[in-house]
């Protein structure tokens, strides 16, 4: 049986007089104050862990209640309401919400902007980072100096300093034009184009595809040796071994970066609001830029918030679909095959 | 025979990660050239300017006559710094409740902490404007670095659970033969054990820091306070920009990333590794 210190009786205070007498002792050489170390024993034995595990985890609590539970309420609340900052919230129903499905074009054209951002820019994201986690995983010489070079680009992220490269190379006289030309391909101003700005940021999102590769990496180390030195024994070639072994062992870290790239897509800013401006004609203008402005250039909030619930509502939805669809493809060792 | 063929593999893997290094930082190849150039020069197709403009840094690091880029780096860091302190310490604080102590409510906790990973940040950002707004705390820098206290983020919570779940129980069992409480094992035996995974949390926080520019866009508005970031994007923003300068800048401000990211590249890798993201 575990013997939990501090257990059993003992109300609010004796329990926090439990926890600071159990810090002054972290070192155990130096006598105890006031009390023998039989009664600091008991003492200790009346520290129960469920107030322990309330203490260790207070930070992640107050932090939720406060920075997130509250605001999902508030948010809730403030989308029936007409709301500037400066005056008091006005509620006026479901008017918000009726205005966004009914009239608003913005909000439909931001809507398939992000729709169609989401749908390129994660299967490629996954697909380039798989391929080259596959090459990074054998220990070959050097390998640090490449793995460098692949991440760095994601390295420098989302900043706005990628944001002013971007918006340079891909501009009508940019370096990817220069390139082109001597191919003999004219080029065109790839971002003041409407129908390949949004391109230019997909590609954008594909180039940082470190964060995603790390964790395929680290996924690809955890499937045992054991399992391609055994089947390589039966015959089974590389291709073979992709599809049988690398692949469903490595379906719960791909099912991990695919929920997560799906939800992080659907939240793209930066490059759309530094690059693009949303322009030309609306062809950038994904969901949080139109977010964004609604809340901080027109400040109204209760409309905005009204905007983040639909999102809410709609990466809700996309991650059930996700994890139920999960259930037909993602392997679990510990099942012992397939769940169902 | 087989000696050969590994040698063949070695070499077209050298060759294809060769080809692929070179297609991800040909951007960067580029920015560098870019960076040394006189604004008519940005047309050529080379990549290298014929005489390199080095004054484009010392000129564009003091394009605002207010402050300089030293001072905006200095704000930048500053912020940096309590932002990972925060992370480090708290994310830990917290992983260890959640791996290690059987609390009421423990699952139930757990999985709202993973739901809030998957919470879009949208949806919160309007009250919590609201929320730092009426406090008098917009214009500074504590609802940057204010988060980062609260457990760093339900990723790096989950991620330390999920190493300090791998550290054996034995450690623990032996520490409470000797009589330590929960909190002398967390500070005498986990927290320790838990420097790779710490690496990991503290560098993705500074490079998410970094690279947080809606956060600080939504809550610096001085100048005086504004971060590297921001710097550039006012830089952006001028009439006439000076493409060559506001390029040397923006490189300049992606080093500090990079050089934390090589210092800590080994541990990087590994901490997440051996965290184990599968479970």
């Amino acid at each position: 049986m575990l013997r939990l210190p501090c257990t059993g009786h003992g109300q609010g205070f004796k329990r926090r007089f439990c926890g600071t007498m159990s810090k002054t002792t972290v070192n155990r050489d130096s006598p105890a104050p006031l009390l023998g170390s039989r009664s600091l024993r008991r003492i200790k034995a009346a520290m129960s862990p469920h107030v322990a595990g309330y203490v260790f985890i207070a930070p992640w609590l107050i932090g939720f209640l406060l920075l997130t539970a509250w605001p999902i309420a508030q948010s809730f609340y403030l989308s029936f309401t007409e709301y500037s900052l400066l005056d008091d919230p006005i509620w006026i129903g479901t008017d918000n919400y009726a205005h966004i499905f009914g009239n608003d074009p913005l909000f439909r054209k931001s809507l398939a902007v992000t729709f169609l951002f989401v749908l390129f820019s994660v299967p490629i994201k996954l697909f380039f980072s798989l391929m080259v986690a596959l090459f990074l995983k054998n220990n070959t010489r050097g390998m640090s100096l490449y793995r460098t070079a692949i991440y760095f680009p994601s390295l420098i992220g989302g900043s706005i300093a990628v944001s002013v490269l971007w918006r340079n190379m891909f501009s009508l006289d940019g370096y990817v034009n220069q390139v082109l030309a001597w191919f003999g391909i004219q080029g065109v101003g790839w971002i003041t184009n409407p129908s390949t700005s949004l391109g230019t940021l997909i590609l954008l999102s594909a180039w940082q595809f470190g964060s995603t590769m790390v964790i395929f990496l680290a996924g690809l180390k955890q499937i045992p040796q054991e399992l391609y030195e055994s089947s390589a024994v039966d015959g089974a070639g590389k291709v073979k071994q992709f599809f049988h072994i690398t692949l469903p062992m490595l379906s719960p870290v791909m099912f991990f970066n695919l929920v997560l790239g799906v939800i992080g897509s659907f939240q793209m800013f930066t490059s759309a609001f530094i690059i693009t401006k949303g322009g030309p004609v609306n062809s950038t203008y994904v969901y949080a830029l139109f977010l964004y402005e609604k809340a901080f250039k027109h400040f109204q909030m209760g409309y905005a918030s009204a905007l983040a619930w639909i999102l809410l509502v709609i990466i809700a939805v996309l991650t059930a679909i996700n994890f139920f669809a999960s259930r037909y493809w993602v392997f679990y060792e510990s099942d012992g095959g397939k769940a169902k | 025979m087989n000696a050969s063929r590994l040698r063949i593999q070695s070499v077209i893997n050298h060759v294809l990660l060769s080809a692929i290094s070179l297609l991800m930082l040909y951007p960067v190849f580029w920015w560098i050239g870019a960076s040394l150039k006189k604004n008519e020069e940005m047309r050529l197709p080379t990549i290298w300017p014929e005489t390199p403009m080095w004054e484009n840094y010392t000129k564009g690091w003091t394009f605002s006559a207010e402050y300089s880029f030293t001072h905006f780096f200095a704000n930048t860091l500053m912020m940096e710094f309590w932002s990972v302190l925060g992370a480090v310490l708290s994310s830990a604080v917290v992983a260890y409740g959640f791996a290690r102590i059987p609390f009421k409510l423990r699952g139930f906790w757990f999985s709202i902490l993973l739901l809030t990973m998957m919470l879009p940040g949208q949806v919160t950002v309007v009250p919590q404007y609201i929320l730092y707004n009426s406090f008098g705390l917009v214009d500074s820098y504590i609802p940057l670095i204010l988060p980062h206290f609260f457990g760093g983020g339900a990723f790096f919570v989950f991620l330390l659970v999920q190493f300090i779940r791998g550290i054996p129980r034995d450690l623990d069992e032996a520490a409470k033969m000797d009589g330590a409480s929960v909190y002398s094992i967390f500070v005498r035996v986990i927290f320790p054990l838990l420097r790779p995974a710490l690496i990991t949390v503290a560098i993705f926080t500074f490079i998410w820091s970094w690279d947080d520019f809606f956060g600080q866009m939504l809550y610096l508005s001085s100048i005086e306070k504004y971060t590297v970031g921001l710097a550039l994007r006012m830089f952006v923003d001028q009439f006439e920009v000076q493409w060559g300068q506001l390029l040397a800048m923006s490189l300049l401000s992606v080093v500090p990333s990079a050089i934390v990211f090589f210092l800590a590249q080994k541990h990087f890798v590994e901490g997440i590794a051996t965290t184990g993201l599968k479970g």
